[in-house]
């Protein structure tokens, strides 16, 4: 009786589990495939320097960045309000992986283009791939002063670096990037400096919700000769994305934004309170539809 | 004894796979109209399988998969709605009424069932429609989602970008042995 009992109720409990079974074949029937991991920082700046995001295929972005003078200036320049650094960019997606961009700073009056490559991207399934890499690379040129100081030539304002950005996404909430980096300067103080510094960049981005996260980044110079007078960088932010907008709040002892005068040439030291405020803010167009 | 209830497993379990259609060819199309923008996301990588026999229908669609016009509103989509990296699939588990498999020509039916979005599971009750074509049959059904029901959460910001309710189109063709 018992069991004609259980007969009974696995017969009528059979159609209500086989539509569960049926999705638990169709989904074991799935070949592995590769799963990319995309959305690793929010936009293709961390602080001040470069993440390893590139543009979509056909996106161009408008980058407008932005650095007050130092907080600890005094109430005579309104904590540093008086006074401004701006840089305006553009960076296209040529393709999905490979962007190109140029900008100008006011600080030194810099103008600077750069191509980017994304050519490893991190990946799970039928594909591990821990990191995603882009290569990074830039040339600047320095037009102020607008006289070439006596002695010195043209070539003598340009300077380029190349950076290998390594990032890994750990969780949707956390990423890391380590960014080892050269820069070539044509012309330096060679007391003081080499024409290559090499430095080593590290930073991060934790999600406080779907569209805030916190930023950080630090890069340490490795090959310094005494006298050297500038400081690494060290930066702290806030983004926060509105639809097409990303906008990012900073905190940073680095007064350029290109990569020579951020890593190379910052002169304040963050915990004495040379900070500056600043943004980065940004407007993506998608110029060329994707199909 | 024991080989003929063998045999009669074995051969059973073969009849019962013969109902098991699987789909060849799949497409997932949602659109959104609103005031500011429409957004069009299409997706050719679901997976389904049709039980003839039991009527039990059921498909997996991967979020990652779905297109979009703006490599922007993919990101988002993924990112920020959808939250893909947590919930991968949307998926349907159900069953399928009003069909019959010896009748030609179009058919009105109704799927009900299970349907998995965001995490989140609910019951609903969808009409479609059931063609015999070439040896092939295909399935098509068109439906509203509401987000809210997902708990997909628009931020205000959004509503002139974003619709609240969703109009979801299928297209499955399952391969009739």
């Amino acid at each position: 009786m018992k069991q004609s009992l259980w007969l009974a109720l696995m017969a009528f409990s059979l159609p209500l589990f086989s539509q569960d079974d049926l999705l638990k074949e169709l989904e074991q029937s799935e070949k592995p495939k590769v799963e990319y991991t995309s959305s690793t920082f929010k936009g293709s700046r961390l602080v001040n320097g470069q993440t390893v995001e590139a543009k979509g295929k056909g996106e161009l972005e408008f980058i407008f960045s932005h650095r007050f003078g130092a907080i600890n200036s005094g109430s005579y320049n309104l904590f540093g309000l008086d006074q401004a650094y701006v840089r305006l960019g553009l960076e296209y997606g040529i393709t999905d992986h490979l962007g190109v961009g140029f900008g100008r700073n006011s600080v030194d009056k810099t103008m600077d283009g750069y191509l980017r490559y994304r050519f490893l991207r991190q990946s799970s399934g039928a594909r591990n791939m821990p990191f995603t890499v882009t290569a990074f690379v830039n040339g600047a040129i320095k037009t102020s002063p607008q006289e070439l100081p006596p002695g010195s030539i043209y070539t003598d304002r340009l300077s380029y670096t190349g950076q290998l950005l390594i990032a890994r996404k750990f969780s949707p909430g956390l990423s890391l990037q380590l960014m080892p980096t050269i820069i070539h300067r044509n012309a330096v103080d060679k007391t003081k400096e080499d024409n290559d510094l090499l430095a080593l960049g590290i930073g991060g981005r934790l999600k406080v919700t779907r569209s805030i996260a916190l930023t950080s980044e630090y890069y340490y110079r490795m090959n310094l000769k005494d006298g050297n007078q500038f400081r690494n960088s060290l930066g702290v932010g806030i983004d926060i994305e509105t639809g097409g907008h990303v906008f990012q709040l900073v905190l940073t002892n680095a007064q350029g934004i290109t990569e020579r005068a951020f890593i190379g040439e910052t002169t304040g030291d963050f915990f004495a309170g040379d900070i500056h405020l600043g943004f980065n803010v940004t407007r993506t167009f998608q110029v060329k539809r994707k199909k | 004894m024991k080989i003929i209830a063998i045999l009669f497993f074995v051969l059973s379990g073969t009849w019962c796979a013969a109902q098991k259609l699987t789909a060849e060819r799949t497409f997932v199309s949602f659109f959104s109209k609103a005031s500011i923008e429409d957004i069009k996301g299409e997706n050719t990588k679901a997976m389904s399988i049709f039980n003839s026999e039991t009527m039990d229908i059921v498909f997996s669609i991967p979020i990652k998969e779905f297109e979009f016009d703006k490599a922007l509103m993919k990101e988002h989509f993924n990112e920020k709605y959808l939250e893909s990296e947590k919930f991968p699939k949307a998926t349907f588990a159900g069953k399928v009424s009003g069909f019959s498999i010896e009748t030609n020509g179009d058919q009105n039916v109704t799927a009900k069932g299970k349907m998995t979005i965001h995490g989140v599971a609910r019951e609903i009750e969808v009409p479609g429609v059931i063609m015999m074509e070439g040896g092939r049959l295909i399935v098509k059904a068109v439906f509203k989602i509401k987000l809210a029901d997902y708990k997909v959460k628009i931020p205000q910001l959004l509503w002139k970008n974003i619709a609240e309710e969703v109009e979801v189109k299928i297209d499955f063709v399952y391969k009739n042995p």
